[in-house]
C-alpha cells in the first residue's frame, strides 16, 4: 500500500498552521449585516406583546424580526436524512420561548455595536409560565412544553406525544428476560446518571448568507451537514430547496454540535427580508447556552449472571432529558442500549427500555458517542461491579462474555460481526498498562494510592441502510483529478483520508488530486459527517468512484492505442487485456502504451474526446462496530478525594487504519473528551433554569496540564464491507474513560461513583460515608 | 478615535472605540489568523505578541497597543512554518482553529525558556486550549520542534 495506513499529513495542514483566512467568519464580507438574537431570560414564557418600534428607528438597523415575521411551518433542525427521525417542533421564531437563551427576536444592523444597542430597545411583555426543570417529573407533567396541534413526527413507532412531554418511548427485547433473571444465580443492579456535556468545539456556531446573481440564497456555514441544512432551511423559510446553495468552508471542530442546524436560519431570513448579506456569529456564551449538548440521562441497569461469571441477561432502562426541542431525541437514546448490550452478546436475553422527555432546558442533540457513551458508562460500571462481587478480574469477566467475530448481534438489529480484534485490544491494553502488576491498587504513601480500572466499548460505522454517499472523480485536462465528496471535514481530516483512498485506487500521487470543498450546488449528495460514517460509508463511495474512473481511463487509453477498433461506444473490449499503473495504460500483449496525461489531453481537446468521470455511490445494510478497550491508571489522595488520571491506555480496532497519524490523534482527542466527561465537565443550571456554566471560566474542559498521559495503540481487523477493510474511529474513542476511571476510583478507595462527573467532592463524601458505615 | 501602532512591522493606523479590544481591532485590520474562542481569557486562541510578549488580545484594550508593536501569525510566517510543519507531521493541528494562538505561544516560549522540561512546556502552554487533540500530538510536535531548532 502506498497511502493506506500511512501517516499522511493533512492536505490542508499547512494552510491551517499559517493562519490563512479559511473559516466562516474570516470569509464573511466586511460590510454584511450583523445579526443578533434577543434571547429569552425565562425558561418558559409566552410573548404577550413585543414592541420593536424603538429598535427599528435606531440608525443602522436594517430590520427587526419577531415570530410574526416567520413562516408558520414547523421543522426540525436535526441534521438527519429525510424523513427525519426528529419531531417537527420548531419555528424560526415562536410566540413561546422554551428555555433560557431561546430566540425571542432578531436584529440585523450595520455593525455589532448597533445590533446590541437595538436589542436593548426591544420591549417584550412576557407571560412567564411555570417551567419543567426536572426531567424525572417531565412526563405527564401538567406543564406542557409543546402545547399545540401541529406537532409532527414521521415515525409513529417512536410513540412521541407532545401533550405528555414525551419525545420517544419504547422497548426492545430479545429472549425470555424474566426466565433468564429467574435462573440467574445473582443479579447485579446499578442506577446511574450522566450529565449534559458541551461539545465545546473551539469555533462556535456561525454562518453568513447572501443572494447571488440568480437571486438564490447562498449560505456559507460551519456545518457537518450541508445537504440537510439546505433541506431544513427550505422548509423553515418556505422557499424551494433549489433556491438555496450551502457551502462549507474549513470548520473549527464540531463533535456533533454542528449536526444540528443552529445559526443558519437567522442570517438567512434576514437576507431574504432585506436582500443584503448577513452574518450570525455565536460567541462562546451563545454557543454554550443556545446550541446543544450531550443528553443528560438516568439509567437503571440489571445484569443476571452465574457464579462462574457467565452473563445470562442484561436490562437497561433509560430516561433522557431532551431539553426544549426534539433534535436527535428519538435516535440518540437508541444507541444507549443498542451500542452497549451487544458487547455481551453471549447473554440469552436482553431488554432495553427508553424514554425521552421535554424539559425547559437547552436542547440536547448530537455529541460524539451519541447515547452509546451514556449506555456504556452504565453497563460497563455494572459489569465492573459484577466482577468485584464475583471476585473475578474484570478483564477475565470480559474475556469470558464478550462479543466475538462471526457472531450475530442480537441487540444490534441482528447484524453480523464480520470483524473484531477486541480480544487483542484487551490483551494489548492489559499489557501496556501493566494490569497484572497494578490491579486493583497499590499504596504509594500513607495517604496516596495508585489504582487501575478498565472498560470496553463499541460504536457503529454509519447508519445501516440509511446513510448513503456519493463520490465523483473527474479527470482534468492536465491529467490531474478532482475529487468531489459531500462528507464534511470538520478537522477530522476526511479530505485527506478520502484523497488517500482515491490515490491508492488510481495508483496516483496524492498531489495529483484536487479535493473540492463541499458545495451543495456541485458536490454529490452525502448526508454529512456524523454517525461515524465518513471513513466507512463515504470511503467506499470514493473507492467505487476511483474504480469506475480507472475502467474508463483504460478504455479511453485502449481507444487511443487502437482507434481502428474502437469505432463506437459499444465496441466490446476486455479490460483485462490492458495494464494500468497509475501513469500509463499498457496493452499486455504488445506493450503499446499511452500515458494518463495524454489520455487527458486527448479527451479534453479532440473531437473524439470524452468527459471522463468516475462515480461511486455507497450505502451499507450493516454498521460494523469498531471496538475498543480502555485502561485508566489513577493516583488518588485519600485525604481529599482528589485524583489524577496519570495514564490512560486505549487500544482500538477500527479495521484497517486509513491514516496512522489521524487515527492516533482522533483516539487521543476522544479519550481526553472522555476524561473531561468523567472528571469535571458539567452543564449546571440554577433553580430558575439559567445555565451557570456558560463560559470556559465555569465550564471546565481538560487543559494541557490536566492530561497527564494518553497512550493509544491499534489492533486491526479487516472489515470486508469497508474501504480497504476500514471501520470507523471518530466516536468510539470517547466511550471508555468514564467507566474505566469509575472502577479505578472504586479500586483506590472502595467508593462506587454512579453519577458523572466524578468530582473529588463525591469521592471524599463516599470515603467518609464508608468510614461511617465501618464504625 | 485613531491609534497608531506597528503591526507586523508596518506602521498602521486603526480606528477604534474606547471599548474595542485588540482582538477585534486586529481582525478588522485584516489579521484573520487571530481567533476568538471564549471572550473570557480562558482559551488562548487570540494570543498575539505585544512588544514581543504573548498577550490575550481579547482582554487587551486596543488603546493599550497605541505606540507599541503588535505581532500576529501573519507577521511570523517563516517561523510559524518551521513549527507548523512539526505540528502537521504529528497531526496536531486537527481542526486548526486553535493553531494560530497556540503557535504564537510556542514561538514565544522558545524565546523565553531555554531547554524547558516537559512540565515547564505544559505549564507555559497551559492556557492554549484544544478540544480536538487531547494535547499529546501537540506536545510531540513541540518536542520535535525544539529538537530541530536545537
Amino acid at each position: 500500500m502506498r497511502y493506506i495506513s500511512k501517516p499522511v499529513v493533512k492536505v490542508d495542514g499547512l494552510s491551517l498552521v499559517l493562519g490563512r483566512p479559511l473559516y466562516t467568519n474570516d470569509l464573511a464580507p466586511d460590510h454584511c449585516l450583523v445579526v443578533k438574537a434577543l434571547r429569552s431570560p425565562y425558561p418558559y414564557a409566552r410573548i404577550r406583546s413585543i414592541d420593536t418600534s424603538r429598535a427599528e428607528k435606531l440608525p443602522g438597523v436594517a430590520c427587526v424580526l419577531t415570530y410574526k415575521d416567520v413562516p408558520k411551518v414547523r421543522f426540525t433542525n436535526a441534521g438527519q436524512t429525510y424523513p427525519e427521525c426528529s419531531a417537527y417542533d420548531r419555528l424560526i421564531l415562536d410566540e413561546y420561548v422554551r428555555y433560557v437563551g431561546d430566540e425571542a427576536a432578531l436584529v440585523a444592523a450595520v455593525d455589532e455595536v448597533t445590533a446590541v444597542k437595538a436589542l436593548k430597545l426591544i420591549k417584550v411583555d412576557y407571560e412567564v409560565l411555570t417551567p419543567v426543570l426536572d426531567y424525572h417529573t417531565a412526563a405527564d407533567n401538567p406543564v406542557i412544553v409543546h402545547d399545540y396541534d401541529d406537532y409532527f413526527n414521521h415515525y409513529p413507532s417512536f410513540n412521541a406525544d407532545n401533550k405528555r412531554n414525551i419525545v420517544v418511548d419504547g422497548i426492545d427485547e430479545g429472549g425470555d428476560v424474566e426466565k433468564a433473571f429467574a435462573e440467574s444465580a445473582l443479579i447485579e443492579c446499578g442506577t446511574y446518571e450522566t450529565q449534559a456535556q458541551q461539545q465545546a468545539m473551539m469555533e462556535g456556531f456561525r454562518s453568513y448568507t447572501y443572494l447571488d446573481q440568480n437571486d438564490r440564497l447562498v449560505v456559507v456555514t460551519s456545518t457537518q451537514v450541508p445537504f440537510h441544512t439546505r433541506r431544513s432551511l427550505a422548509r423553515a423559510l418556505q422557499i424551494p430547496q433549489s433556491r438555496i446553495r450551502v457551502v462549507k468552508p474549513r470548520i473549527g471542530g464540531g463533535f456533533g454540535a454542528k449536526q444540528t442546524i443552529v445559526s443558519e436560519y437567522y442570517p438567512a431570513i434576514v437576507t431574504l427580508k432585506t436582500g443584503k448579506p448577513a452574518k450570525m456569529i455565536y460567541d462562546r456564551h451563545e454557543t454554550f447556552t443556545s446550541g446543544n449538548t450531550r443528553h443528560q440521562m438516568y439509567l437503571n441497569v440489571r445484569v443476571g449472571a452465574e457464579e462462574d461469571g457467565t452473563i445470562n441477561v442484561i436490562e437497561v432502562d433509560t430516561l433522557s432529558n431532551q431539553g426544549a426541542y426534539g433534535e436527535h431525541g428519538t435516535t440518540t437514546i437508541g444507541l444507549v442500549g443498542h451500542k452497549s448490550i451487544p458487547l455481551y452478546n453471549q447473554a440469552k436475553a436482553f431488554r432495553f427500555r427508553f424514554r425521552g422527555v421535554y424539559t425547559n432546558m437547552e436542547p440536547a442533540a448530537a455529541f460524539r458517542g451519541y447515547g452509546a457513551t451514556q449506555g456504556i458508562f452504565a453497563l460497563e460500571s455494572t459489569i465492573n461491579s459484577l466482577a468485584h462481587r464475583l471476585g473475578m478480574d474484570p478483564v477475565a469477566l470480559r474475556e469470558k462474555n464478550m462479543l466475538r467475530e462471526g457472531e450475530i448481534m442480537k441487540a444490534y438489529y441482528n447484524e453480523p460481526l464480520n470483524s473484531s480484534a477486541l480480544d487483542r485490544c484487551i490483551s494489548r491494553g492489559r499489557e501496556m498498562i501493566g494490569w497484572d502488576e497494578k490491579y486493583p491498587c497499590r499504596k504509594i504513601s500513607e495517604t496516596r494510592v495508585r489504582s487501575v480500572g478498565m472498560a470496553i466499548a463499541m460504536q457503529g460505522s454509519g447508519i445501516a441502510g440509511v446513510d448513503t454517499a456519493g463520490a465523483v472523480i473527474k479527470l482534468n485536462d492536465d491529467g490531474a483529478y478532482t475529487l468531489q465528496i459531500g462528507a464534511t471535514d470538520m478537522g477530522t481530516g476526511c479530505d485527506t483520508t478520502m484523497t488517500q483512498i482515491a490515490a491508492e485506487t488510481l495508483q496516483a500521487d496524492m498531489d495529483r488530486f484536487i479535493i473540492a470543498q463541499v458545495d451543495t450546488d456541485v458536490s454529490p449528495f452525502d448526508p454529512g459527517s456524523y454517525a461515524s460514517s465518513t471513513a466507512y460509508v463515504t470511503g467506499m463511495a470514493v473507492y467505487k468512484a476511483a474504480c469506475d474512473l480507472k475502467s474508463k481511463l483504460i478504455r479511453a487509453g485502449a481507444g487511443m492505442l487502437h482507434p481502428e477498433r474502437f469505432t463506437s461506444p459499444d465496441t466490446p473490449f476486455e479490460e483485462e487485456d490492458y495494464l494500468f499503473d497509475g501513469n500509463e495504460v499498457t496493452e499486455a500483449e504488445t506493450g503499446l502504451h499511452v500515458s494518463v496525461r495524454d489520455i487527458a489531453v486527448h479527451c479534453a481537446g479532440t473531437n473524439d474526446g470524452d468527459y471522463l468521470i468516475g462515480k461511486g455511490f455507497n450505502s451499507s445494510p450493516i454498521s460494523p462496530p469498531p471496538l475498543m478497550a480502555g485502561f485508566a491508571e489513577i493516583e488518588m489522595d485519600l485525604e481529599t478525594g482528589r485524583y489524577d488520571v496519570v495514564d490512560f491506555v486505549g487500544v482500538v480496532d477500527c479495521g484497517t487504519i486509513l491514516n496512522s497519524n489521524l487515527v492516533r490523534v482522533q483516539t487521543e482527542g476522544g479519550i481526553a473528551q472522555g476524561i473531561g466527561l468523567a472528571m469535571y465537565e458539567d452543564v449546571v443550571y440554577n433553580s430558575r433554569g439559567r445555565m451557570m456554566t456558560s463560559s470556559f471560566m465555569q465550564y471546565k474542559i481538560p487543559n494541557r496540564c490536566d492530561i497527564k498521559k494518553i497512550r493509544v495503540a491499534f489492533e486491526s481487523s479487516y472489515e470486508p464491507t469497508g474501504p480497504y477493510g476500514a471501520k470507523s474511529i471518530g466516536e468510539i474513542v470517547v466511550n471508555t474513560p468514564a467507566p474505566a476511571i469509575a472502577d479505578a476510583i472504586y479500586n483506590a478507595c472502595g467508593v462506587r461513583l454512579t453519577t458523572l462527573p466524578m468530582t473529588p467532592e463525591k469521592v471524599l463524601m463516599g470515603i467518609m460515608k464508608n468510614k461511617e458505615n465501618e464504625n | 478615535m485613531v491609534i497608531t501602532l506597528m503591526l507586523n512591522g508596518e506602521k498602521r493606523q486603526l480606528d477604534c472605540r474606547p471599548d474595542t479590544m485588540l482582538l477585534e481591532a486586529l481582525r478588522d485590520a485584516g489579521c484573520k489568523s487571530v481567533k476568538c474562542g471564549c471572550d473570557t481569557t480562558n482559551c488562548g486562541l487570540c494570543t498575539v505578541w505585544l512588544d514581543g510578549h504573548p498577550v490575550l488580545s481579547c482582554s487587551v484594550p486596543a488603546m493599550r497597543a497605541a505606540g507599541r508593536s503588535v505581532t500576529t501569525l501573519e507577521g511570523v510566517q517563516a517561523e510559524a512554518e518551521v513549527f507548523g510543519r512539526c505540528l502537521i507531521a504529528e497531526g496536531g493541528e486537527q481542526c486548526g482553529f486553535c493553531s494560530p494562538g497556540f503557535i504564537m505561544n510556542v514561538l514565544a516560549m522558545k524565546q523565553e525558556l531555554k531547554n524547558p522540561s516537559e512540565e515547564e512546556i505544559a505549564r507555559y502552554l497551559e492556557g492554549n486550549l484544544c478540544r480536538c487533540t487531547g494535547y499529546m500530538s501537540q506536545m510531540r510536535a513541540v518536542r520535535r520542534y525544539l529538537e530541530v531548532e536545537a
